[in-house]
């Protein structure tokens, strides 16, 4: 078996293994336990907690303007990093017969050019996004081990997707095999670390919904 | 976790531990109790919100007290590290994964001491911070929560903050006022402004709770409590088995006090019959009443809680309450309002008050950031009661000062007595003119004549 096979065939299983047990265990672990039946009558223009839930899931994705003279680049950041991220996995050709070949649908793919554009704005951002958190105080402070692992592990898959995507020196199989191991880690580490926000903010951003949207105090 | 530098741990010293410097087992039974003092109420919410953070720092950017000091140890997230550290290390789905890899290192009793005065004295639980969370994370909450630990580790800062707590916690009320001396104090006031004034009534359909606070500071305003009730003309009661509804525990993180304050108020209405609860005070006691108490209790509480705004505000629009528009002459700058952030951001009632002041004809020149986006005076969250705390809660009176400013207004309307006092104290330490007016008792001055009911 090549290093490449193996990459395809039982690392890719054993990742997506690990990523969708990992994360149904975070889940469980949080959800199973006790809730407590709110007793306070809901506020004067209450949506109820399920439509706020879902309003803030929603809602939250904007930024406010309250705030924007502050959070601009983090902002700026944040958006072209998450759109360029998503261009390019619904939108890159080979991504997209993956899909198809994986579960039977698939959709038209994206120009090239847009594709290396998006993939390009997304590396730059991902760069930015980690000399920011080594030099702003802020995030200096806050940052972990965690933080910087998370921001590497989605910076080599776009670094190397690129290079696939892209006619170089490197052999292309070799290329390939890092590009899919590449992915496979950040499946595995996803479910423990920050990159379980993919998740994990919206429920955050639902157990806030709920809570204002019973009192009547979503903003 | 990062270690903090040097530059940027606590100015405070570590705050004087209990009981005497203790040992490595004392230490180990009070982080104990400080854990389960954190997770004492834990359900899937906190737990999501212990997940969730991004580290995206932007929570610091709507925190008063990060934006006017600059210094990162005050972004709100920063402020539950250790307690974040324990749970994930301890609690968290992965806490025996992490545990096994050495990936979380271990909480100590020193590192809780050392955050006293970052979970305290820089937090009003204003829930600012939870408007700009991209992962919805209500911050404040766990800072309450937190305070839970703390309170339980013997790490409340004793002046005045642990001191009131602890005589609310032993006999109900923060200055320890027995009940007697309460119902001679209401008496007095309504002689002295000679209302009728309604205490202990067996039956009232409208039972307001009063601060402490303000039967010590600003007995005006609840003089005005009795005249606009009058004026009103409901079946009211003050109580005084259920009467002071500072809930300063709330602020320490005594769960016990907590309790014992919410109770007696929820007894003293419902024995009374009462439809109505107002709550006087803008801050926590509100939300606890509003929100909590139904929880503390065990069960739906047999009347609502209003906030003097919102009560007054209903009562206009029924009709009951008729004002006379404020004459303002041609040349006024107008007022402004500053908006208690748990009545506004944490239970969306911005719009009460505006009804008020719309009534009174009030020239209102908004601050720049209002109603929910209203920044917090600074006092918050038992924040006025911590006596070393001064110089950072008027670092955080800055903005307030400076919007005031730029509003042009030459007074500020409150509806809480605690932002009262902070602004009172604020402009005073600042030099300034700007006046303070509580809405409660502009609106007692600008009542219909109709008096003869009182
Ligand atoms: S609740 Fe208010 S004071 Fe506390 S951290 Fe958040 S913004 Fe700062
Ligand atoms: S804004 Fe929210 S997600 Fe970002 S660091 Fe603060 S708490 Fe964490």
């Amino acid at each position: 078996m090549t290093l490449l096979d193996f990459a395809r065939g039982p690392a890719l299983y054993g990742s997506t293994l690990i990523l969708v047990c990992g994360l149904v265990w975070r889940l469980t672990g949080v959800f199973l336990l006790p809730a407590r039946r709110d007793r306070a009558a809901p506020g004067k223009g209450s949506y109820g907690a399920l439509w706020g839930a879902l309003r803030m899931m929603i809602a939250r994705s904007l930024p406010r303007r309250t705030f924007l003279g502050r959070t601009l680049a983090t902002v700026l950041l944040g958006y072209a990093m998450h759109l360029g991220l998503g261009i390019v996995l619904l939108g890159g050709a080979p991504h997209v017969l993956l899909i198809e070949q994986a579960t039977g649908i698939g959709w038209p793919t994206l120009p090239k050019g847009v594709v290396a554009l998006a993939s390009g704005i997304t590396l730059v951002a991902l760069l930015l996004a980690l000399v920011r958190r080594c030099t702003h105080p802020v995030l200096r402070l806050l940052s972990n081990g965690d933080d910087y692992l998370s921001l590497v592990l989605t910076l080599i898959p776009v670094a190397t997707g690129m290079l696939l995507a892209e006619e170089t020196a490197l052999p292309y199989d070799t290329l390939l095999t890092w590009h899919i191991l590449s992915v496979e880690a950040l499946m595995i580490w996803l479910p423990f670390g920050k990159l379980s926000h993919a998740v994990f903010v919206f429920a955050g951003r639902a157990m806030l919904g709920a809570k204002l949207g019973r009192r009547g105090a979503l903003s | 976790m990062t270690a903090v530098p040097p530059s940027m741990s606590p100015a405070s010293k570590p705050a004087p531990r209990r009981i005497a410097e203790s040992r490595s087992q004392e230490d180990r039974v009070r982080l104990d109790a400080a854990m389960r003092g954190f997770v004492s109420d834990f359900g899937p919410e906190a737990a999501t919100w212990m997940e969730a953070c991004l580290h995206c720092g932007q929570c610091a950017e709507a925190c008063q007290f990060y934006v006017e000091t600059g210094d990162p140890k005050y972004t709100p997230i920063w402020k539950i590290e250790p307690f974040k550290q324990a749970y994930s290390r301890e609690m968290g789905p992965f806490a025996p994964l992490f545990r096994l890899l050495g990936l979380t290192p271990k909480v100590s009793l020193g590192e809780l001491e050392r955050w006293q005065d970052l979970l305290y004295d820089s937090c009003n639980m204003c829930g600012r911070c939870s408007l700009v969370c991209p992962a919805g994370i209500d911050i404040a909450d766990l800072v309450e929560k937190a305070r839970h630990g703390m309170f339980e580790a013997g790490l409340v800062p004793p002046d005045y903050l642990g001191a009131l707590a602890g005589k609310e916690r032993e006999t109900g009320s923060p200055f320890g006022i027995p009940k007697d001396a309460m119902r001679q104090s209401l008496l007095e006031i309504g002689e002295k402004h000679g209302l009728a004034m309604h205490v202990d009534e067996p039956h009232a359909d409208v039972v307001p709770a009063v601060s402490s606070i303000d039967l010590k500071m600003y007995p005006d305003s609840i003089a005005a409590t009795a005249r606009v009730l009058n004026h009103i003309g409901v079946s009211w009661s003050f109580r005084t088995d259920g009467f002071d509804a500072d809930n300063v525990s709330l602020t320490a993180g005594d769960r016990v006090g907590q309790k014992r304050v919410t109770q007696a108020i929820v007894e003293a209405a419902t024995r009374c019959g009462a439809k109505v609860l107002i709550m006087p005070e803008c801050g926590h006691s509100y939300t606890e009443m509003r929100w909590e108490a139904a929880n503390t209790v065990g069960h739906a509480l047999p009347f609502r809680v209003l906030h003097m705004s919102e009560y007054l505000a209903e009562c206009l629009e029924a009709g009951s309450l008729r004002l006379r528009a404020v004459e303002t002459p041609a040349d006024s700058p107008g007022v402004t309002f500053h908006d208690p952030c748990q009545v506004s951001r944490r239970s969306g009632r911005s719009d009460a008050p505006r009804a008020v002041m719309a009534a009174l004809g009030l020239d209102l020149h908004e601050l720049a950031d209002h109603g929910p986006d209203s920044w917090c005076c600074g006092g918050g969250g038992g924040v006025a009661l911590i006596n070393r705390a001064k110089p950072l809660r008027n670092h955080a009176f800055a903005i307030k000062d400076r919007q005031v400013a730029d509003s042009g207004a030459d007074t500020v309307y409150v509806s809480c007595t605690g932002c009262r006092q902070t602004f009172e104290h604020g402009f005073k330490d600042l030099g300034r003119v700007t006046k303070v007016g509580s809405l409660l008792d502009l609106v007692a001055e600008q009542l219909e004549e109709r008096e003869a009911k009182a």
